[in-house]
């Protein structure tokens, strides 16, 4: 049976509805999807109405209907009632069928029964709501601890599987946990090290840094760090670690913990150290090499790095290298070995540093001295310290040494300026006669720049064959022929020109350099010297070379067989050749060191005395020298260039040829100038002399039309 | 600190969650006491809030019925929330057989209840990922398991980046979701503005701090602002619109006036 109210009442009651209701619902039904769904509602109710037993029922079904189609703000009931209340009857009802007392008694049990049903289903619907969100939420929590546990499963097996050492402290530093390496590394149990703050964990050896950083972490400034540092082991040795430490922070961002992972480095540290040690000291003596002590002297120069003054003392032993020519090298490095020994007890304080920087030359660095005394000084003791013979495989050695002081203030210098100019000094001692120091002062230093200079270019200059011989003429005085030439060397510098042997031939001894350099010079003398006889220059009598021979090669041990083998190479009988010693030198030789000079005299060699007059010698000596001619120094001469000649010169000169004739040597006299002084020399006695007044010298082929 | 990939979120029922609350505004009841308290004083900031939900919503249907007509049936819900009624599924399921959707939300209870309520559902998935991470979204399991991304995808942000101040680089993010999809993608979103608001400025500041009190953020963009997600999106007609103004499917002169506190709009990729 349809219910006899017409569709039009049912449409209209539905649309009256609508108007109350869709703006209080939460639907996602379109207006007229809604309104078609209270339709069909209110059909149902018009139906109950008319029911022929009465049964509320359909008005609950319509309630729960309603909450179905998410009308369910408390807001939307007084709509839904009201409309009911207010339209119903008069829209949806027959009153042929239905009374207006049963009419209105029907309508308001449908509106308890509607309200009963909305909120019975609106109770449901929460319900299984808050269930459904509230397992959701266990289900989202159960996952959560899942994966947490997942995660915390694989973060301990980092923890306890890691090499690393890994530990955790609250903010107090109180260690909370630590793995099986950490406790390791310090080589006790977890328990040992879990008992410890980790504010305890100090070292002498910390770098300032760490405890700030520390601090700084502790209290949420700074998010980690890295450094290396030192801990003590149980054991009392040291562990150097690599230590990162970081903060751990809550969901909040407050700090919580502290997490440190240790890399023990102990074993690389040491071989660093030990790599360093080799890299920067001397197998020998171990004392500091050479890269440390510049890398030292760099720092003390350093602009801004604190000491104002520094000291330098440059020594250099005096003739090591004959010592290990002569002794061999075992026992060269044993007197090296003595040496280092001894100057370090005098170069021990603080501040100082002794290094050793080459083959037989030591440096002091005074960092900061309280004067320029205090590092003459340490000079001073040095020498002190080698005065004693050293005793080396069985014999006495006696060691000398030169040494250079330098001592200025470091804002001045450079490392290079400072090593120059204690080198240039140490040399300037050297030529004063060594065993001595010497105090920088810039004037030697400029003079000798140019000697430093040219010490480092010799050898190379031998090699390239930048000297040449000139030939100055030694003419008879007796009949003003040509007797022979001196052979100097000269140096044909590439930048600095023709240099005299005064420039170069003490540079030349001191490093040695004038052995094999003094054996070319003869040789091309005495091949010089057979190609003039050959070709007859100088007439029937032969005329001779002269060739000076240093104190160093007057010491080489070959210097006999050295010359015999020169002369017989070039075929010159040895009463050819003359050799000019020094008076200096040989009035220092010992009767070891005359013998070679001696036995050279026996082959019938000429020995000159050259420079004769400045060596204040004992003229009773002369005798036991193998000399055969006196050269006498230009000094003396020089007075005789007046006119008249100085009346004091003319006596002294007069009484050392009549000496040197006594003796039985023949004399030459140097720097002769004028006529005058040569026609007075020659009536004074002398044999042979040179001088400008003669020649001077040249090249070998302009020898013959010299006199 | 950044969490790691591998730590799992957090959970905090006493801190209330941005869709929990959301589902409080439409009438839910999947919510706890401090999603109620927190959303209450929202509402009470803020007239109209369950409107402007609704809204939302409304046009979130309207939307995904408009992709489907114009043959796409493939969506990316982000930030969809508590599946309540009326979803993206539901919408498109009734559209077309062919629907698939991803759902990604963060909110680990939304994820479980998405879960329960999608079970047996195969052409429906919800994953637990964060708008601000894009890549893993894209890469993740659910959605190589019922997304083709060499066809068009809808990707939608329905009510979703109002959540992200510009420190978080929202525009960035979204350039990242459009480059890894094809060519036709749709780009379906809405957001909220004061523009058209018939509620006072200070009433939207309020909102904003209410959510900042609640762990969140709240901002509040203008039109402008908001067409500038569409890089690389050319919006279709009727453009970026009031929520009702997109393509209604009824006369709107009903409508509450605080629905006009957001924007809407469709844009498609080039």
């Amino acid at each position: 049976m349809r219910p006899s109210p017409s569709p039009d009442g049912l449409r209209r009651f539905a649309t009256l509805w609508c108007r109350a209701v869709y703006p209080a619902t939460a639907t996602s039904m379109t207006r007229p999807q809604f309104e078609a769904l209270l339709l069909d509602l209110a059909g149902r109710l018009s139906d109950a109405l008319h029911a022929p037993r009465f049964d509320p029922a359909p008005g609950r079904a319509v309630g729960k209907a309603l909450v179905a189609a998410h009308c369910t703000a408390p807001e939307a009931l007084p709509g839904v009632l009201g409309v009911i209340d207010s339209y119903l009857l008069l829209y949806c009802a027959d009153p042929d069928r239905l009374s207006p007392e049963e009419g209105r008694s029907r309508c308001a049990r449908l509106q308890h029964a509607v309200s009963a049903g909305f909120a019975g289903a609106l109770q449901e619907r929460t319900r299984t709501e808050q269930e459904a969100v509230s397992r959701a939420a266990l289900t989202a929590q159960a996952e959560i601890a899942k994966a947490l546990h997942e995660s915390e499963t694989r973060f301990r097996a980092v923890f306890k599987d890691a090499p690393l050492g890994i530990g955790i402290a609250d903010m107090d530093g109180t260690i909370l946990d630590v793995n099986d390496a950490l406790a390791e590394m310090f080589g006790g149990s977890e328990q040992d090290v879990r008992s410890r703050n980790v504010l305890s964990w100090t070292h002498p050896e910390d770098s300032p840094e760490v405890w700030r950083m520390q601090r700084e972490l502790m209290r949420g400034e700074r998010e980690h760090y890295q450094v290396e540092k030192p801990y003590h082991r149980t054991d009392g040795t040291v562990l150097w670690t690599n230590l990162t430490v970081s903060l751990l922070r809550d969901a909040e961002g407050r700090p919580r913990y502290m997490l440190a992972m240790l890399e023990d480095v102990s074993e690389r540290r040491l071989l660093n150290l030990r790599l360093r040690y080799q890299a920067t000291h001397d197998a020998l003596t171990d004392l500091p090499n050479r890269s440390l002590f510049f890398e030292r002297l760099e720092q003390t120069l350093a602009p801004g790095s604190g000491p104002a003054r520094i000291g330098l003392c440059y020594l250099d032993l005096d003739g090591f290298k004959a010592v290990n020519d002569s002794l061999g090298h075992a026992v060269g490095d044993q007197l090296l070995i003595a040496v280092a020994e001894r100057l370090q007890a005098c170069v021990s304080g603080p501040g100082q540093m002794l290094a050793r920087i080459g083959g037989d030359e030591f440096v002091a660095l005074v960092i900061d001295p309280p004067s320029s005394q205090a590092v003459v000084e340490v000079a001073e003791h040095a020498l002190e310290a080698l005065a004693t013979p050293v005793e080396v495989g069985g014999r006495e050695l006696l060691v000398r040494a030169s040494i250079g002081i330098v001592e200025g203030a470091t804002r001045h210098l450079t490392s290079a300026e400072v090593l120059r100019s204690a080198d240039i000094t140490m040399y300037r001692a050297k030529a004063e006669g060594g065993n001595r120091y010497a105090v920088a002062d810039p004037d030697s230093d400029a003079r000798a720049i140019s000697r430093h200079h040219l010490t480092h270019h010799l050898p190379a200059a031998l090699k390239g064959a930048e000297f040449f011989i000139e030939y100055q003429p030694l003419v008879k005085m007796e009949d003003g022929s040509l007797e022979g030439a001196e052979a100097l060397v000269r140096w044909s510098h590439p930048r600095h020109g023709v240099l005299g042997p005064d420039r170069f031939i003490p540079l030349a001894e001191h490093t040695g350099l004038i052995v094999p350099l003094g054996r070319w010079v003869l040789q091309e003398a005495v091949r010089q010297a057979c190609q003039w006889q050959v070709r007859g220059i100088g007439g029937t009598r032969a005329l001779k070379v002269n060739v000076n021979l240093s104190p160093r090669q007057l010491h080489h041990p070959e210097l006999v067989e050295d010359t015999v083998a020169v002369l017989e190479e070039a075929g010159l009988p040895p009463s050819s050749l003359c050799l000019e010693v020094t008076e200096t030198a040989m009035i220092s030789a010992d009767e070891n060191e005359l013998r070679p000079l001696r036995e050279l005299a026996e082959l019938g060699v000429g020995i000159a005395l050259d420079d004769f007059g400045t060596g204040y010698s004992n003229l009773a000596n002369l005798r036991r020298l193998p000399a055969t001619t006196l050269k006498l120094d230009r000094s003396f001469t020089q007075g005789l260039q007046r006119d008249p000649a100085d009346p004091v010169d003319l006596k002294i000169v007069e009484g050392i040829v009549s000496l040197a004739h006594t003796l039985q040597l023949s004399v030459t006299v140097e720097g002769v100038e004028t006529s005058a002084q040569a026609e007075q020399l020659r009536e004074l006695g002398c044999d042979s002399a040179q001088g400008w007044y003669y020649a001077k010298p040249g090249p070998p082929e302009r020898l013959p039309e010299a006199v | 600190m950044e969490r790691p990939a591998w730590a799992p979120p957090g959970m905090d029922l006493s801190v209330p969650s941005v869709s929990r609350m959301y589902d409080y505004y439409l009438g839910g009841s999947h919510n706890f006491e401090a999603d109620r308290v927190a959303a209450r004083r929202a509402m009470d900031a803020f007239p109209g809030i369950p409107k402007i939900a609704q809204a939302n919503r409304a046009f979130m249907r309207r939307a995904v019925r408009y992709a489907i007509s114009e043959g796409v049936t493939q969506f990316l819900d982000i930030g969809s929330g508590i599946p309540t009624f009326g979803n993206v599924h539901e919408v498109a399921g009734a559209a077309s057989d062919a629907a698939r959707v991803v759902y990604v939300d963060n909110d680990p209870v939304a994820v479980a209840h998405g879960r329960a309520v999608l079970d047996g559902d195969d052409r429906a998935e919800i994953l637990h990922g964060d708008f601000l991470d894009p890549l893993p979204i894209v890469k993740s399991d659910p959605v190589h398991r019922l997304l083709d991304l060499d066809r068009p995808v809808a990707l939608m942000l329905v009510a979703l980046l109002h959540f992200f101040g510009d420190g978080d680089e929202p525009r960035e993010k979204v350039a990242t979701l459009r480059d890894a999809l094809p060519a036709g993608s749709l780009l379906i979103l809405s957001h909220a503005s004061m523009d058209h608001a018939p509620a006072t400025r200070e009433q939207g500041a309020e909102l904003e701090r209410i959510y900042r009190d609640g762990g969140a953020t709240f901002a509040m963009r203008s039109g402008e602002e908001i067409a500038r997600f569409f890089d690389g999106f050319p919006l279709v007609a009727p453009g970026l619109v009031p929520m009702p103004d997109w393509r209604p499917e009824s006369p709107s002169d009903q409508e509450d006036p605080n629905v006009y506190a957001g924007y809407a709009g469709v844009g498609r990729k080039a």
